[in-house]
Order: C-alpha cells, then structure tokens, then sequence
C-alpha cells in the first residue's frame, strides 16, 4: 500500500513538472527534502531518549502494572469471552498503557503477544475471533493521553507551546475510540446475524 | 477555555515527570541508572526513522513543488470545503492510516511550511497524535498469528479513522481558529 503511495507522488509528481515546466527545479527539491528528513530524524534523538529513559522508570517501578490494574474492569466489559485471569488479558492492558502515553514502538511488542495469546482461544484459526477484532479495533483508533512523538517533532520544529494539542489530540482520540468501540460492536451484530442465516 | 486548556498542557508533562519519578525513588528504584538504561535505544530509534523521513519527504516534495498537489487539492476542493475541512491537511489524512512515519513526516512538513502553531500546523498534529495506522498494526497483528479472514476489522479502523479527523479539524477550529 505504502508503495503505491510513493510511486504515485513521485510518477504523478515528475509527469505534472514535465507538463507545467516545473522541472527546472526539482533537482534541488530532491536534495533539499532527503537533507530535511535527515534534520528531522536526529532533531528527534533529544527526546526519544528522555521518554524512553522515562518509560523505563514507569516499568520498573511497577507504576505501569497499577495502571494495568486499575484498566481492569473497562477491559473485562470490552473483552467479555476472555477469561479475567488468562494471560492474555494482562498483555491486552498493557497494551492499552503503552498506547495511552503515545509510546506506539513500546505497543507493538506486547500487542503481538496479546494477539497470540488471543489466538490460543480462538476456535477457528484462520478466522479473526469477536475479541481479536476488539482488539484491532482498539489498537487500529489507539487511545492516546500524551502524543509524546508529535510533541517531541512540535519541539523540533521551533513551536512556542509543543504541549498545546494536548487537550485537542484528546477530545479527537477519545471520539476515534468511541466510535471504533461503537462499530466494533456494531459490526459484530451484524456479521453474526448475516453469518446465522446463511 | 483556552486558558484552561493552556494550564493544562503547560502542566501535564511536568506532572506526570514528578510523579513518575517520585513513586520510583518511592519505591527504591535507581531512578538515575534506570533512566540511562532506556534512553540508550533513543538514538537507534531516531536513526532507524532517517530513510522513512527521507523517502517520504522527497516523495511529497517532488508531488508539492510540480505542482501536483495543487491540482489535486483543486480537484478535491468541492467534497473538502464541503465539510470544512482545509484543503492543505488532506495528504496527511490520507496517509494517516497507511504510514505512521510517512504521517509523521507529513506533519513535520505541514509544520515547516505552515508554523508549528499555525492552525493548520496544530490541525495536523491533533490528527497524527489521534489514531494509530491502521494498514500497518491490521497486517502485522493479524499476520503475526496467521489469520486470514480479518471480517470488519479495516471497515471499522477506517471508520474510526474518519472520524479522528473530522473531530481533529473541528476542535482545532474551535478552539485555537
């Protein structure tokens, strides 16, 4: 998909330059645009660092497993055929954790142990299970509290307030994950009556 | 509302820092060597991002100096300003749920061209900070385990997608517009 993309800005890009005479200058843009996303990366190493050194001592000190205590009766209501004390719900709590504080890299890990996990339990394997979808659902809409790598890249670019989407970013995760909830559970209704009455 | 929201995003990091730390150093954690210990991937992190944020970068560059992206922003204009939306974050909605560092690199340009506290700068961030990808987390989740029949999973990730970037644009607009 991504492939697509790019060979499309790239094709699209240089077939309109040879149509507008825009391609005098394109040489430079390539060069400018490689040197920019250098810049961009390493303006991003400061804070990278700071939040991994943080999420370490979040870990450590076992905060992080209050927080996936404390998640505990959302995730029982979210995941009804999971059973509370199988593994699998612990890593799907922490999963939600790692996403809450934005820390998308430290997600992935434990989501895919989640969906294995999720995976013993299914019955049909090549099938997504109601509580697999569930979980995309949540993971694809990611509810996130503090966007930390936006706010490190905010700061990267020279913002005054880097912090400041952080009331907006919310209200409009908050809806993503409402609404994905709402249709995750809409979505099942419907797909289980249609596959009922074939 | 604008002030509370200020407070509160000028409070937010540093509280959350203080508590985090406090209850580690509570709890008798070498708060200084284990703060060390994570940060070391940071770098290897950042590095890691250098050939998306290139290829997505002279990507778009390429597709904006043509002037390809004004053509197709003049094409859209109609369904866009239909629904209030500013025709400049539409790349970024549309890459939102395919890449997350080709997003990221989108937002990074909106920001360059734009200020990063512009409103189209901030409409931008609010949406890259509101989902996840959802092309990539459906492929790698479910590949991982080997399912195939992914039944309404990508309509729902989509859906909710839309969503985040309908509500992104209208509460920008409502409060920093």
């Amino acid at each position: 998909m991504i492939n697509k993309f790019w060979l499309f800005f790239i094709f699209v890009g240089i077939l309109v330059a040879a149509a507008t005479g825009n391609m005098g200058k394109l040489t430079q843009v390539i060069l400018d645009s490689a040197q920019r996303g250098v810049n961009l990366s390493l303006g991003l190493v400061a804070v990278l660092t700071f939040w991994l050194g943080m999420m370490k001592i979040l870990e450590k000190s076992g905060l992080s497993a209050l927080l996936v205590k404390a998640l505990g009766p959302l995730a029982k209501f979210l995941f009804p055929s999971v059973p509370r004390d199988h593994p699998a719900m612990s890593s799907i709590l922490m999963t939600m954790s790692a996403d809450m504080l934005g820390m998308g890299s430290a997600a992935t890990p434990i989501g895919l142990k989640a969906m294995k996990q999720l995976q013993e339990l299914n019955p049909d394997k090549e099938t997504a299970s109601p509580a697999m979808c569930t979980f995309l659902a949540m993971n694809t809409s990611s509810i996130t509290l503090i966007p930390t790598t936006i706010i490190a890249l905010r700061a990267a670019s020279g913002s005054l307030n880097p912090a400041m989407i952080i009331p907006t970013a919310l209200v409009a995760t908050c809806s993503s994950f409402t609404a994905a909830l709402c249709l995750d559970r809409l979505f099942r209704y419907l797909h289980t009556r249609r596959e009922k009455n074939d | 509302m604008i002030e509370i929201m200020n407070t509160v995003s000028a409070w937010a990091i540093p509280v959350l820092v203080v508590v985090v730390v406090a209850y580690a150093a509570w709890k008798r954690v070498p708060v200084f060597e284990t703060f060390v210990e994570g940060g070391k991937e940071g770098f290897a992190i950042a590095v890691d991002l250098i050939p998306y944020m290139v290829a997505i970068l002279v990507g778009l560059g390429i597709f904006r100096e043509s002037g390809a992206f004004d053509l197709l922003a003049k094409l859209l204009n109609p369904l866009t300003s239909l629904l209030g939306i500013p025709g400049e974050v539409l790349p970024l909605a549309i890459m939102r749920p395919i890449s997350g560092n080709g997003a990221l690199a989108i937002a990074a340009e909106t920001m360059q061209r734009y200020g990063p506290d512009s409103l189209l700068g901030l409409i931008a961030c609010t949406m890259q900070g509101s989902t996840d990808t959802t092309f990539y987390i459906l492929t790698v989740y479910f590949g991982s385990v080997g399912v195939r029949n992914v039944r309404y999973s990508l309509k729902t990730g989509l859906l909710a997608d839309i969503t985040g970037f309908l509500v992104s644009v209208y509460v920008c607009k409502l409060v920093f517009g």
